[in-house]
């Protein structure tokens, strides 16, 4: 435990010189990876570990952003505090959409998932003078004073959106080794053999779908503070359909594969972007290169690497240590 | 040694281990493109090294060298606002590219990047973080959208970066004391609804009309504008549509059961042709009347042929649309005596020819002709504030058909447009062109002033 938390002081301090060292924009991205490595962590939990799909997490992002947007623009309360009711409220809404899951498999749980991915963020057209209908509502975010006035603001986000996912990652990690995590696990191998084995199916199940969604809440509020505006368009099926894919390209079940599956999809569009324009390319090219380039990777990553980067590296690694897994394969 | 708790057990350490790895390759991609630290400081306020005719060409602001301005903007290139809007950008930099071939700004060539943002705000806020903080630009340079620009308007504020003749006519731009380095352009809504609203009031007594608009701030100031002037007991119903749900049916039904014969509509144009298109599916042909923004006729009659493809269907796109009512603030692409349209349809030929030559093409040639007259107005060597004040000493009138607002007290662009009517595919001028202001009992009136000529060589004088 000691050694789990000195290695996420080492990181965050990784983090803190690079956003120094780097320009803005950088910082800007870096916030964004720790955004999403909120959200592709709760997610791959969740189909990783307990088995159940969700297209649908946009959804809980667009809770935790207007949640969060809300109470800074009329109550003006701490983001710490803030940030715990942005958790808490799609949690709450998780554990109803849990319930419901519990009854589901496969294809059905993903049909029930998805039409949440695409209903609940037009509440906010429904009721446009809570929540600024399409246009949204800004989110004003600013570094506290301590800091100094000439600190970037980018900077501070970007240590804000780490140290955010780095805590997420911190008890995910301890959460998938405890006994809630085990039970997980044998509920996804095998439903019977666990409920036999006095694992409660239905409370595991729901139990991923709470945390998952808390997850994910945190990720819409980190979001909003990043981008400076909640807005339905943000929050679209599309995005529920990228968390997943970072999920699965990253390697499901696997936290690190969070962490590469997050900056595939924030990195890779910007680079391809760059070469697409310093090539001279036709707008019409370059604008839509960045989407075919990402179809590719992930076919590319799907048929190279049928459980993800992290899958990758696990088997490189393995491959290093070859007669060591001998070993632990015989005594087994 | 229990064998499954080895396999079922976690690893913190390779976890973090794989932390470890996850922000190096971070490190390395980041420092890849870019380890510059250079956060696009504001301009100094006062040109030291600006002033006589001959000074040097120096850097005088982010984005400016001796050779080159650097400038950014976002762009719907992809996504339901990319039909007819992006071809707007490359019109932009066609015009840009006929500068940079003669002679430049003060010899400084014009570099212009404009990233794709789908029309999405999330976006909209990313790729301006890059243009501004990564590409340092001068100034941002005709943004387009309404709820786009909007998530960005209070980032570029902060930043201090000029944020010129942004694509919208939302009234929003105009806030010299909360955005001071913010312009608007185009005619504004609020403005365009007033002048529509007072033609309908005058060529439709008694019918019954109906809006139908898009639900944000374009939408809402266009009908703030056409209830100045309609008299609300004509209006027998009141549709908006999300941009991002092309299931219009539900509207116009509504449209269709209170009877209205005249509809009025803020719309983007690919939800003009999915309007006149749901109207035809219900067997209703209500008069259109359309805001400029939505009515360019080459767009609408290729996006209405297009869509009935997808449904299986032949339409004649160019009969469908003749007979629309709306409004022009430059002039028609049609005008080929007009000395703008001869210069930016020799500009268009020979940099931009891959795109037909419309109402599109002809607003990214326009705006980009008003920066080149702003740059060369803010001096020799400018700092960003030099651009500002320039912006707002007033500029000449220039392509549009009525003179600009500019002053340090208004950011309003153009003030007036003249109303016409779709025949043959080009929107033929019914009348001199109206002018007016934003109040709702400011006087519509017809502006008497000459339009300028277009400079002989096609660049503004310094």
């Amino acid at each position: 435990m000691r050694r789990t938390l000195a290695g996420l002081m080492i990181t965050a301090l990784i983090v803190v010189f690079l956003s120094i060292k780097l320009n803005a924009f950088r910082d800007y991205q870096i916030a964004e990876i720790g955004v999403y490595v909120t959200a592709v962590a709760g997610l791959s939990v969740l189909t990783g570990l307990s088995g159940q799909i969700s297209l649908g997490h946009g959804a809980f992002m667009a809770i935790g952003g207007y949640t969060s947007a809300l109470l800074l623009l009329h109550l003006g309360w701490p983001f710490i505090i803030v940030l715990l009711i942005a958790a808490a409220a799609p949690a709450a809404a998780g554990a109803i959409v849990g319930i419901a899951a519990a009854r589901l498999r496969g294809p059905y749980l993903a049909g029930a998932t998805l039409m949440l991915g695409v209903a609940l963020p037009a509440i906010a057209l429904a009721y446009p003078g809570t929540f600024g209908g399409d246009q949204g509502l800004n989110v004003v975010f600013t570094a506290p004073g301590w800091l100094g006035s000439s600190f970037p603001l980018t900077r501070w986000q970007a240590w804000v959106t780490t140290a955010t996912a780095l805590v997420t990652l911190f008890l995910l990690a301890n959460l998938s080794r405890s006994r809630i995590g085990r039970n997980w696990r044998a509920v996804r191998d095998d439903e019977v053999a666990a409920a036999l084995a006095g694992v409660n199916v239905a409370m595991s199940r729901v139990l991923a779908f709470v945390v998952s969604a808390a997850c994910a809440g945190l990720a819409g509020a980190l979001l909003a503070i990043t981008t400076a505006l909640v807005a339905p368009t943000a929050y679209t099926i599309t995005l529920s359909i990228t968390l997943l894919t970072a999920a699965v390209i990253g390697g499901l079940g696997t936290l690190p594969g969070a962490i590469w599956g997050s900056l595939i999809i924030v990195l890779v569009p910007t680079y391809i972007t760059d070469l697409a324009t310093s090539h001279g390319l036709s707008t019409k090219i370059s604008a839509n290169i960045p989407i075919a380039a990402y179809g590719l990777i992930l076919i590319l990553v799907m048929l190279a690497f049928p459980r993800g980067i992290q899958g990758a590296v696990r088997r490189l690694f393995v491959g290093f240590a070859q007669h060591e897994k001998e070993g632990t394969s015989e005594s087994s | 040694m229990n064998p499954h708790r080895r396999v079922t057990s976690p690893r913190p350490r390779r976890a973090l281990a794989a932390i470890a790895v996850g922000t190096a390759a971070l490190t390395a991609a980041a420092c890849s493109s870019s380890g510059s630290s250079s956060t696009g400081t504001p301009g100094t306020g006062s040109s030291s090294s600006g002033g006589g005719s001959n000074a040097a060409l120096t850097a005088s602001a982010p984005g400016i060298t001796a050779t080159t301005i650097t400038i950014g903007s976002h762009q719907p290139l992809t996504g339901p606002a990319a039909p007819g809007y992006s071809e707007i950008a490359p019109a932009s930099n066609a015009y840009f590219k006929y500068v940079n071939a003669h002679g430049g700004v003060f010899g400084r060539k014009i570099t212009y990047t404009y990233l794709d943002d789908g029309y999405n705000p999330i976006n909209t806020s990313s790729v301006v973080r890059q243009l501004v903080l990564q590409d340092s630009v001068y100034a941002l340079f005709d943004g387009l959208g309404t709820p786009t620009h909007l998530a960005v308007l209070s980032f570029l504020t902060a930043q201090k970066v000029p944020d010129v003749f942004v694509a919208s006519g939302c009234d929003c731009w105009n806030a010299p004391s909360t955005a001071p380095d913010t312009f608007g352009w185009q005619l504004d809504y609020i403005r365009e609804g007033k002048i529509l609203g007072q033609y309908i009031a005058q060529h439709f007594k008694g019918k019954k009309i109906g809006y139908f608009y898009q639900d944000d701030e374009f939408g809402m100031d266009g009908v703030k504008g056409l209830d100045y002037e309609i008299p609300k007991s004509m209006v027998v119903a009141r549709e908006s549509y999300a941009p991002t749900n092309v299931n219009v049916a539900p509207a116009v039904a509504a449209l269709r059961a209170a009877g209205a014969q005249v509809v009025v509509s803020f719309s983007i144009p690919a939800f003009t042709a999915l309007l006149k298109l749901t109207s035809l599916k219900l067997s209703y042909a209500p008069q259109l009347v359309v805001s400029n923004v939505g009515s360019d006729p080459i767009t609408l009659a290729g996006l209405l042929q297009a869509f009935a493809k997808q449904g299986g269907q032949t339409v004649n796109g160019n009969q469908l649309i003749s007979g629309i009512i709306s409004d022009g603030y430059l002039p028609s692409t049609g005008a080929t005596s007009n000395s703008w349209i001869a210069l930016f349809k020799q500009v268009h030929d020979t940099y931009d020819a891959g795109a037909p030559f419309d109402g599109n093409v002809l607003y990214g040639e326009a705006v980009a002709y008003t920066f080149v007259q702003a740059m060369f107005k803010a001096g020799r060597n400018p700092t960003r504030a030099d651009l500002v004040s320039a912006i707002e000493a007033g500029l000449p009138q220039g392509p549009a058909v009525a003179p600009y607002d500019y002053s340090s007290t208004s950011h309003f662009g153009i003030t007036g447009t003249f109303i016409g009517t779709i025949t043959n595919g080009a929107l033929v001028e019914q009348g001199s062109a109206l002018t007016t202001d934003i109040t709702p009992t400011g006087a519509i009136t017809s502006y008497t002033g000459t339009e300028q000529q277009a400079p002989a060589n096609g660049i503004p004088s310094p």
